[in-house]
């Protein structure tokens, strides 16, 4: 399946061409302007007291000796900050009968989790700032801390908010209807319960904010590390009482971000109160201790799954339970519930069977919070499932290919509607199961891995099928009630030198949003990239949008560019029809020049154009008013959300004496329908892929009983490091959504979706021959050993 | 101020001067003993380029040349460097000692947000300083220091690994 023929596909077209970033080249060279680079005059520095119990009353704070430390301008506390800043809540519509207690920047007398900011010091330095959180005496009465989901689950255990019922924030249940009778009439049943671990995005520059409130303008300006400006203006407008054009929210370079920078943080809500009430520009840089206990955290799963099959392998029915626990609260404004609601919604996604129940339970408890970090949801529905179809494939003694191949709604059978409610547009699975298996060799490397079985050597091939949600509607927050915009907006001009500017709403962190942009507007318009100039993240400059999240830069943002520069270029081509009397259907542009559109020749440069529109516009017939400004809103219609699909492969290597894995070669098939530029779709798989691998294999958020993190440092904590990793082969089908004219849907996520699924099933076939079984991620040496019996 | 017999003010507030060679140029600094090569760097001399990861010398965000070696500017006081002659990746830029690197990294897009990326040329380069035709594995090996978490690495390596191969065919000419 290859996108049909359209004009994007003309030679030289930019859309499809592998080009390196032009804004890249100032990272190279040093010159990124991260916001913790950032020194502003009279700049001051926050740093956090923070607690060390889990949960605990704060009987009394003593900031005496803090407050006249020489250099420190302002100590805070919860009180000092609930004067001017309205409390959160992190629920959204909905989700019937979620709950979640409202939050203020710094709590007034009851701490929730270990390492929640308590008081602010405000100071000339960092260090001094440092220094008086020494003298500070906070005085805590411990209360019961509810670390481990059963313990929140006991009927009268202890509770995360005293006086309520449970520690449920929400329950959510989809029923299918005939679920049981299928599994009574089924000839063969699989279950697992799955364990997922906690990990967390670990971005290289932590989070960043600098707040500068000027009060003679009433006026906040917030360079804010984040991916999501408009999101951030509209919060800090309202929780401050500031008219949102008086909010100026500024996204520069940004040293990753992942999702985990587009929530609302305690200490960030804080700073700029903390600006608000010193009337100067307050920077706070969290550092890689206070990152781990205050980012926000992800995918605390227990999962509970059955599969029913019929005597030849056909997938009948799956039943689901999946408690999540999310920390104290629901992170704001996005909610805690997203991830287990895609857990259950995507589970059996790529399959063709109807009888479909699940139950999710998201449960408060005395930890980080969680909330929506790279491919939400996605790597736990797509462990779950394909681990299931590996265990069906070996009961019934069927190839983990011929399963799918057999199960996967076929090509040509969209649209479809999941079980779940999702409505797949077009999905290739047939196609990317052929491909994959070819990439791979599979055939071989089976022969392989049964020669090396015979010298002891134990190898694993693993494969994952995923579906991954982009493009997303109104109905992923909008009708929930959340001011999360789904549109986008462009401002595209024709400069007075010919250039062209765009102004857009989608933001960079480094995966080439300025680049595709610039590489849309370019070949809509008819000109060489270079001469296109992408701006991003001021909401002060950039109309307001949706930004960067789930996937939508490309499809949305691509879109909004695509028709914007379509309106320019009409605009262009009309004052170019009176210049040169012409029709402006008979003319084009091409490589910056106005063309005849039958024979190509060139008439004018679009820069004369420019020239007669700004400076001679005399020379125009009367009444001619030039448009060389758009600006254009482009909202996702038709499907609420654009599905993409793909399938991983791995190789991998289980050493059984010390239970350490190697990763020998990993593999992608994936279908982001139109491809703008092959390398950095490319590249995002590889980190996506890169992080996922992390996730089976490493990195794990380790609590302690009494709800300690016990592994909060970058020694303590692993990440991946280039030794561990594979090389990632990677092929494409593509397979344009039709909803827009670009046919791009998002490919961030696709890689961190299956990988962990992929690894999991890999080691598992690793150790078939022990009869030896991983229920769990991270895959550790230890698990793999206990598995084994040999430890 | 009154009241204080003795504050940690004090004794932070002391500072020494200390002397560099950055970047080819000679500077003096006023500096806290507490105070980090990385925050001298970034801090009084505005230096940005070098980035603070973990400060515990486990992520490579911060190296930087002391004396023609890759150094966690994390780890050392900036009174540790009084003397010593500091690259950073501006310095490395402007003398081109890096270009052939910098320009590979950019054809192949082995970087994303850029956060690791000066800490991880510098590492790049003494690697290659050392070693003329590392394998793709030593070059996965020496830069296990070096934390990225967007990349997933491959393309760093395989830039890495151009460089090298296009210097030694340089040289052999």
């Amino acid at each position: 399946m290859t996108a049909p023929l359209t004009s994007l596909d003309r030679p030289n077209s930019y859309i499809g061409r592998s080009l390196p970033r032009p804004n890249a080249k100032r990272l190279l060279a040093g010159r990124g302007r991260y916001v913790s680079d950032l020194r502003l005059p009279r700049m001051l520095y926050a740093a956090f007291l923070r607690s060390p119990r889990a949960h605990a009353t704060i009987v009394s704070i003593n900031a005496d000796e803090a407050r006249v430390l020489e250099g420190v301008h302002l100590v805070a506390t919860g009180a000092d900050l609930a004067k001017i800043c309205t409390a959160w809540t992190g629920t959204l519509d909905h989700f019937k009968g979620m709950t979640s207690a409202p939050q203020l920047p710094l709590p007034l007398d009851r701490v929730v989790w270990a390492g929640q900011a308590v008081v602010a010091v405000v100071a000339e330095s960092r260090a001094i700032a440092e220094d008086a959180l020494e003298l500070i005496e906070v005085d805590y009465e411990d209360l019961p801390a509810v670390v481990d989901i059963d313990v929140a689950r006991e009927a009268g255990g202890p509770q995360v908010n005293p006086g309520s019922a449970s520690n449920i924030c929400f329950r959510s249940q989809l029923d299918s209807g005939t679920v049981d009778d299928a599994f009574a009439h089924a000839a063969h049943v699989v279950e697992e319960e799955f364990f997922f671990g906690r990990h967390t995005a670990v971005t290289l520059e932590p989070r960043a904010i600098v707040a500068d409130y000027d009060p003679a303008a009433g006026m906040l300006t917030v360079h804010h590390g984040t991916q999501t400006p408009y999101q951030f203006q509209d919060l800090y407008s309202r929780h401050y009482g500031i008219p949102e054009a008086r909010v100026r929210v500024i996204a520069t370079d940004i040293g990753g971000s992942f999702g985990m920078k587009l929530h609302v943080y305690h200490e960030d809500m804080a700073v700029v109160g903390l600006s608000i009430l010193l009337g100067r520009p307050v920077k706070y840089v969290a550092d890689r201790i206070e990152s781990f206990v205050s980012d926000i955290h992800a995918r605390e799963h227990r999962v509970r799954a059955r599969m029913a099959l019929d005597t030849k392998g056909e997938i009948l029915a799956m039943d689901v339970l999946d408690l999540t626990a999310i920390g104290a609260f629901s992170t704001y404004p996005r909610t805690s519930v997203v991830e287990g609601n895609q857990v259950i919604r995507l589970i059996g996604a790529p399959y063709r069977f109807r009888n479909y129940r699940a139950t999710l339970e998201v449960i408060f408890q005395n930890k980080v919070q969680t909330s929506q970090y790279r491919a939400v949801g996605h790597p736990i529905a797509c462990a779950v499932t394909e681990r299931m179809v590996d265990m069906a494939a070996a009961k019934l003694g069927l190839d983990p290919f011929a399963i799918r191949a057999q199960n996967v709604i076929a090509d040509d059978a969209y649209p479809q509607t999941s079980p779940t409610g999702y409505r797949f547009e077009a999905l290739s699975h047939q196609a990317c199961l052929k491909r994959l298996h070819e990439m791979m060799g599979y055939d071989d490397l089976r022969a392989e891995q049964a020669e090396l079985r015979k010298r002891g050597v134990y190898r694993g091939i693993g494969i994952a099928t995923f579906v991954e949600i982009t493009n997303p509607s109104p109905a992923f927050y909008g009708v929930g009630g959340a001011r999360i915009s789904s549109q986008d907006g462009a401002i595209v001009s024709l400069t007075p030198s010919g250039e062209v500017r765009c102004l857009i709403s989608v933001t960079e962190q480094g995966q080439g949003t300025e680049a595709i942009i610039s590489q849309i507007v370019a070949d809509q318009l008819g000109l060489a990239q270079e001469h296109v100039k992408v701006i991003t993240g001021d909401t002060e400059v950039t109309p307001h949008g949706g930004a960067t999240w789930a996937c939508r830069g490309a499809g949305i943002g691509g879109e909004t560019a695509l028709q914007a520069t379509r309106a320019l270029k009409r605009n262009i081509l009309e004052i170019a029809a009176l210049i040169l009397q012409e029709q402006p259907s008979a003319l084009d542009i091409v490589d910056g020049e106005v063309v005849d559109a039958g024979t190509r020749n060139q008439r004018m440069p679009i820069a004369e154009i420019a020239r007669i529109a700004y400076f001679r516009s005399d020379t125009l017939p009367p009444g001619t008013q030039a448009q060389l400004t758009v600006s254009h809103h482009f909202a996702p219609q038709g499907y609420p959300f654009a599905f993409t699909n793909g399938i991983q492969g791995c190789s991998l290597e289980v050493d059984v004496d010390t239970g350490f894995i190697r990763l020998l070669k990993h593999f992608i098939v994936e279908d982001c329908g139109r491809v703008i530029n092959p390398m950095l779709v490319d590249e995002q798989l590889r980190g996506g892929i890169v992080q996922g691998l992390g996730a089976a294999l490493f990195e794990e958020c380790r609590y302690s009983d009494t709800g300690q993190l016990v592994n909060g440092s970058l020694a303590d904590y692993l990440v991946p490091m280039p030794m561990e990793m594979p090389d990632i082969l990677i092929t494409h089908v593509e397979t344009p959504t039709a909803d827009t004219e670009l046919g791009a849907k998002g490919v961030g996520e696709a890689g961190t979706a299956a990988a962990s699924a992929c690894v999991l099933n890999a080691v598992n076939d690793a150790l078939a021959p022990f009869a030896a079984t991983i229920n769990a991620i991270p895959i550790t040496p230890t698990k793999v050993l206990k598995a084994l019996k040999r430890f | 101020m009154s009241g204080f017999e003795e504050t940690i003010l004090d004794e932070a507030d002391e500072t020494v001067r200390v002397r560099f060679v950055v970047n080819g140029r000679k500077v003096a600094c006023e500096v806290a003993p507490r105070e980090t090569l990385v925050d001298c760097l970034r801090g009084e001399l505005e230096l940005t380029g070098t980035h603070v990861g973990c400060e515990m010398g486990a992520c490579g965000a911060c190296l930087v040349q002391v004396d023609g070696r890759a150094v966690h500017s994390c780890l050392m006081f900036a009174v540790q460097a009084d003397g010593a002659r500091i690259d950073t990746i501006e310095g490395l830029t402007e003398s081109g000692a890096i270009a052939d690197l910098q320009a590979e990294f950019h054809r192949r897009n082995a970087l994303q947000c850029g956060f690791c990326t000066p800490g991880m040329l510098v590492n790049a380069h003494e690697l290659l300083s050392q070693m003329a035709q590392p394998s793709r594995e030593a070059i996965r090996d020496a830069l296990s220091g070096n934390y990225c978490r967007c990349t997933g690495y491959e393309a760093i390596v395989d830039a890495i690994d151009a460089v090298a191969k296009a210097r030694s065919v340089g040289d052999a000419r």
